[in-house]
């Protein structure tokens, strides 16, 4: 076997390095999809249509961004806590280059128009086939790692990765399910509302495990270890995980109020969407007071930063999400943009800021350097990101708010007030505010890429030395 | 009641048990040793990059 003494670090830089590249590429394209909104003219040819553009947007920044984070991340974190080498190098370098064959192929034959219509699970038949087989391989190189372990305790950033990677694994074969008609389409197996209900169930619980469990499972390590001090409570954590777990399945049918989908299943996932409040602030808590009595590190850590701006965020949109899925709020929410701007609290406050935060906790680490090329453009990076993630959130609020009232509003005769092109011109100064946003969050992105190679030029790739086994184990 | 209904009653109840037995067992002084142990997991292993400095 070879270099047995130190871990593979080679893996994890590739994953830090491509989550750079795929934010980019994933947030360009949104910021693209954002000036069409404002400027319709942009939207040019079949290939370049908003339509075709916008599930690109969100399969780049979810699975290429996202998922190339939280890979690199959890190959980290569970080879540290573990005290063990990855269980296959093989392996691990197959799970990179599946995986960046998988965007390349969505980033193809999204534009083309090749998609199976089911949101954030748009990749047709052949893709989500090398998808499940790279999952698979993703699954044995983690779990095989935690099963050859020095230490006796599986630490709880695992847990959180292991539930993400098995969850998903379940969520992608059960609504992927469908019948190929030729290479390029297939039908889904399921109709009506069950369909709609299997989209969804697998759509909430994309964002419950792919975008939550994971990104928790990055802030029980990179917290602790960038504040120096371990989580407040552990037996926080453990209950935090197992209250997700039971609770978050349930919680999809919020996404079809007021729709042919049973009246029960609805408020069932209405009153589920509600109790996931207190795991989520539950684990959010735990996140922040971890740093009690190092709360002076945040004056002159920027990466301490990201990541406790991410757990407030984090907390923000777990309190929005139970609130908007009231069916009464729901009712004025829905088909707004309300809900593109609660999506975007989470996905760049949360899952970005996070995700941000841990790859410079990672990159010099991996390349053998002290600390970042420049900390001054880490601090930059953070407020840029902040403002316009801030510029986002605040003017979806009031065009979607906007939205819903001229909507709703009816004449004494019972006549509409408003014709829908009305909300449209109302919302249109806040789309632009949105587009400055977006901007910002991208051009953060473009200082990040900087920082990284200058980092990465100054020093070179390692694989740190195992340490001696700790003396519980 | 059917079948399916039955299972689906069986499975909830027995989920909310287990979920009740985990937080019990979590806060009992039984588990607090381990936890403990488990916590400082991340300290024991120092990643500071001078650590590591072996050319991959």
């Amino acid at each position: 076997m070879e270099n047995q003494a130190t871990y593979n670090y080679k893996v994890v830089r590739q994953f830090a390095i491509m989550t750079v590249v795929w934010g980019i590429v994933g947030m360009l394209v949104g910021v693209v999809i954002a000036a069409q909104m404002v400027w319709p003219q942009l939207n040019v040819g079949p290939y370049f249509h908003f339509g075709r553009l916008r599930p690109l947007h969100t399969n780049a920044v979810i699975f290429a961004f996202g998922g190339c984070g939280l890979m690199a991340t959890s190959l980290y974190v569970v080879q540290r806590t573990c005290n063990v080498r990855l269980i296959s190098d093989k392996l691990a370098g197959f799970v990179f280059w599946g995986w960046q064959a998988v965007i390349v192929l969505a980033a193809v034959t999204l534009p083309l128009g090749l998609t199976s219509g089911k949101e954030y699970a748009e990749l047709e038949w052949p893709i989500d086939i090398l998808i499940t087989i790279v999952w698979v391989a993703y699954a044995v190189v983690f779990f095989g790692t935690i099963a050859i372990r020095k230490v006796k305790h599986i630490y709880v950033a695992n847990w959180f990765y292991g539930g993400f990677i098995l969850a998903v694994a379940l969520l992608h074969i059960v609504n992927s399910m469908e019948m190929p008609v030729s290479m390029w389409k297939s039908y889904s197996a399921y109709a009506g509302a069950v369909d709609a209900m299997v989209q969804w169930w697998y759509g909430h619980n994309a964002v419950g495990f792919f975008l939550t469990a994971g990104f928790l499972g990055m802030m029980y390590y990179f917290v602790p270890k960038q504040a120096g001090r371990p989580v407040y409570s552990y037996r926080l954590s453990v209950v935090h995980f197992w209250a997700l777990i039971f609770t978050y399945m349930w919680a999809g049918p919020h996404h079809l109020h007021y729709t042919a989908l049973p009246d029960w299943t609805q408020s069932l996932g209405m009153v589920f969407s509600l109790i996931l409040l207190a795991p989520s602030w539950g684990g959010m808590i735990n996140g922040i007071m971890t740093l009690s009595g190092a709360w002076h590190k945040l004056r002159t850590d920027p990466i301490l930063k990201f990541l406790v701006t991410a757990l407030s965020f984090y907390g923000m949109s777990t309190f929005e999400g139970p609130m908007m899925s009231i069916k009464t709020v729901n009712a004025l929410s829905h088909f707004t943009d309300w809900t593109i701007g609660h999506v975007h609290s989470g996905a760049l406050g949360w899952v970005a800021m996070i995700t941000i935060g841990s790859i410079y906790y990672l990159v010099p680490r991996l390349f053998n350097r002290e600390e970042m090329y420049s900390v001054k453009l880490v601090e930059t990076h953070f407020w840029i990101a902040t403002l316009g993630t801030v510029l986002y959130i605040a003017s979806m609020w009031i065009a979607g708010v906007t939205q819903g009232l001229m909507w709703r509003a009816v004449n004494p005769d019972g006549t509409l007030t408003y014709a829908f092109i009305d909300a449209v011109k109302a919302s249109h100064p806040y789309f632009f505010i949105r587009f400055l946003g977006g901007f910002m969050f991208l051009s953060g992105m473009l200082l990040m890429l900087y920082n990284v190679l200058r980092t990465a030029f100054a020093g070179r790739p390692v694989n740190a030395e195992i340490p001696a086994v700790v003396a519980h184990a | 009641m059917d079948t399916q209904t039955l299972i689906r009653v069986v499975v909830t109840v027995l989920s909310f048990v287990c979920f009740v037995g985990i937080c019990v067992w979590a806060y009992s002084g039984r588990a607090r040793k381990g936890m403990d142990e488990a916590a400082k997991l991340p300290f024991l292993d120092d990643d500071k990059p001078e650590a590591g400095d072996k050319q991959s």
